[in-house]
């Protein structure tokens, strides 16, 4: 005699035991795991920095464990990507960073921006952690700093390369700037200034800011469109911005060049400001059809199935995990040891999957910027946009 | 120097129509309204997705994002506030219930409609462009939808059945109860009617400016400034301190341009020595 309460009971205790038996089937075919941390931001204005982050991550993740894993030495790995939204606020960023050391992981991509970036330091040093924030501050790049590593190329790398470019070829001779009020954009707008007037361009403008969260840029351009620069750089502005700004300029008649020197989406750009953002010129990764490699492209479309969309972020945040794995690839006792992560870096070199030149290198880079290598060398790529979709204007190396 | 009058009174009547639905909310209920931001950005993103992505009408839009805040902001006072009034001796009660939901909307509107700055084509394109003077036709047209949308509030609130409860409840509650109005349902109309308006400009709005999940928290610190400004409860002192924001922000970022960013520096000491002279605002006193 069946009672309906035993039979329930047999049938979800044989329904748990197989999914026990397959997720035990599934773990013994991949090995074992391997942890990789983020802290960053992702959520609030300036969620498409941590998210595309994320994504990328998530999705290189993806697409290797779905291939049987990541060999390592002698051993195949899963990658498990672990987050924490840190809400660009230092105090969280430090309680992600604790969190990380916590669960054992030595590798982490992030924070976001200067703030964070700074307060993480003293807990990656003292948990033995290496880290790849997207911020700019050469202190910590610097000896004695050295477990932070940056992700991206920095404003002051890309800026003097943007306007070089414009003044030889596009005859500026003024420039005025613009930025967030905030401390990221604010010295990347004190770098620019340096730049700019290094390479003898007349600055007409370089204090004017506005609120993070406004929405409406014409009162804040109305005196700077009046001055007519030849370039307008909107310093170290977020995505969800630009577009905005973009388009309050061209409204006001503003007629020359606008520049800056994060990255952008394509997408923001075009709904935002439509043809009004035709001639912005950005900082993009190999993502250009003249230079993106197939591997690119699988990506890029791996990453919009899993998420439903792209952001053109990722072309720069893709490279911090490849780094990673490849960097434990040439030395596997860095998996757990990130003194041997440390040595291995002046002489890593791999070959770069993302860039259609069959010589283009995974390397590290920095001793010119910061007197040891504590970079990602991610092609600087410079864009402009063009009806919807970014063109390469031109292709260069940082140090 | 027109140009900047153009920029301060286009921005007033947006910052106007902002402030509307957070002083009704409090008018009528003596609560805060920390949410307010994010039914804002969610009628942003209604739009955006009616508008923008399935290609229907503007207009049609607009109402999808208005019915669709009407009906949050009337579940939100029936289901949590009523609630928490009813049980709570503590007026803080309802602030942090405010602020919970601020945190539980933005959540879920990241969740919904991700992370990117969103936005449509333009409603109407062009630029009326005078020798002194740039304003581009949306934004005539979005400030004259502003200023009947307005004077419609008003007229409502006024004439208006409805708008006489509501106004006599923010007068004084036990009275209009003692009067034979019924407190919960107009609670709950009012409450509707504040996050329909809040709904209503980010549809609006949305063609202008866009919207982006991460701006409620700013959009409801603006509207706070024009509510304290004003005078807290008075529709009247919101579209003022809208209007005097507004002009203070266009004004202050041409005139103190080249001393460097203390526009908001000097516009935050303004506001906090008029606090301290009349901490009631320009009109503070309820409805009436």
């Amino acid at each position: 005699m069946f009672h309906r309460r035993s039979v329930l009971k047999y049938v979800l205790f044989g329904a748990v035991s197989m999914l026990a038996l397959q997720a035990g089937v599934l773990s013994a075919a991949a090995g074992e795991t391997l942890k990789i941390g983020f802290v960053g931001v992702t959520s609030g204005p300036s969620a498409a920095w941590g998210t595309s982050n994320v994504r990328s991550m998530k999705t290189l993740a993806d697409m290797w464990n779905s291939a049987g894993g990541v060999k390592i030495g002698d051993k195949t790995y899963n990658i498990d990507i672990v987050t924490f939204d840190d809400q660009k606020d230092p105090k969280r960023a430090i309680e992600g960073m604790e969190k990380m050391a916590q669960e054992g992981i030595h590798y982490v991509v992030g924070p976001n921006v200067d703030d964070t970036a700074a307060a993480v330091r003293p807990v990656a040093e003292q948990n033995k952690i290496i880290y790849f924030p997207y911020s700019f501050p050469k202190s910590l790049y610097s000896k004695p700093a050295e477990n932070a590593v940056l992700g991206m190329v920095a404003s002051y790398q890309s800026g003097p390369a943007i306007y070089k470019y414009l003044k030889e070829n596009k005859g500026v001779k003024t420039i005025a700037f613009v930025a967030a009020n905030e401390s990221d954009p604010l010295s990347q707008r004190d770098a620019g200034v340096a730049a700019a007037k290094a390479l003898g361009l007349d600055v007409l403008a370089s204090t004017d800011t506005y609120q993070t969260g406004t929405t409406d840029f014409t009162p804040v351009l109305t005196p700077i469109v009046k001055l007519k620069p030849d370039l307008l750089v909107l310093s170290g502005v977020a995505p969800g911005d630009s577009p905005l700004l973009i388009r309050s300029a061209r409204e006001l008649g503003y007629k020359g060049l606008m520049s800056t020197e994060t990255a952008q989406d394509a997408k923001v750009l075009q709904e935002g400001a439509g043809d009004l953002a035709n001639g912005f010129i950005s900082v993009g990764g190999a993502s250009t059809p003249e230079i993106a490699s197939d591997a690119m492209k699988a990506f890029v479309d791996h990453y919009t199935k899993m998420f439903g969309e792209y952001n053109d972020e990722s072309n720069t945040k893709v490279y911090a995990l490849q780094y990673i794995v490849d960097t434990m690839k040439a030395d596997p006792k860095a998996i757990d040891n990130i003194g041997e992560f440390q040595k291995t870096i002046d002489g890593f070199s791999a070959k770069n999957p993302y860039l259609k030149d069959p010589n283009a290198k995974l390397t590290y880079v920095g001793m010119t910027s910061f007197g040891q290598k504590r970079q990602l060398s991610v092609p600087l790529v410079v864009n402009e946009f063009e009806n919807g979709a970014f063109k390469t204007l031109f292709v260069g190396q940082v140090d | 120097m027109e140009q900047v009058v153009a920029n301060g009174l286009y921005l007033g009547a947006q910052y106007a129509l902002i402030a509307l639905g957070l002083t009704l909310i409090f008018a009528l209920m003596n609560v805060l309204n920390f949410a307010h931001g994010q039914m804002y950005v969610l009628g942003g993103f209604i739009t955006y997705t009616i508008y923008g992505r399935l290609q229907f009408p503007f207009v049609m839009a607009l109402l999808a994002s208005g019915v669709t805040l009407a009906i949050v902001g009337a579940l939100v006072e029936k289901i949590l506030f009523r609630t928490v009034i009813r049980r709570s001796l503590r007026e803080e009660s309802t602030m942090l219930l405010a602020a919970a939901i601020a945190f539980f909307l933005d959540a879920v509107i990241l969740l919904l409609f991700g992370e990117k700055q969103r936005g449509v084509p333009k409603i109407v394109p062009g630029v009326l462009d005078l020798d002194n003077l740039i304003i581009p036709y949306d934004r005539v047209l979005v400030a004259a939808i502003a200023a009947v949308l307005i004077v419609g509030f008003m007229v409502f609130m006024q004439y208006s059945k409805p708008g006489r409860a509501m106004r006599a409840l923010a007068q004084d509650r036990v009275a209009a109860q003692l009067m034979g109005v019924n407190v919960d349902r107009y609670s709950a109309i009012g409450f509707a009617l504040g996050a329909m308006l809040a709904g209503v400009v980010g549809g609006l709005l949305v063609a202008i400016t866009g919207v982006n999940s991460g701006i409620g928290g700013a959009i409801s610190i603006k509207a706070f400034m024009m509510v304290m400004i004003g005078g807290a409860g008075v529709v009247g002192g919101a579209i003022a301190g809208g209007f005097i924001l507004g002009m203070l922000e266009s004004v202050g970022l041409t005139a103190l341009h080249s001393y460097g960013d203390i526009t908001y520096l000097a516009i935050f000491i303004a506001l906090m020595i008029f606090l301290s002279v009349r901490p009631r605002g320009l009109m503070g006193k309820p409805w009436g």
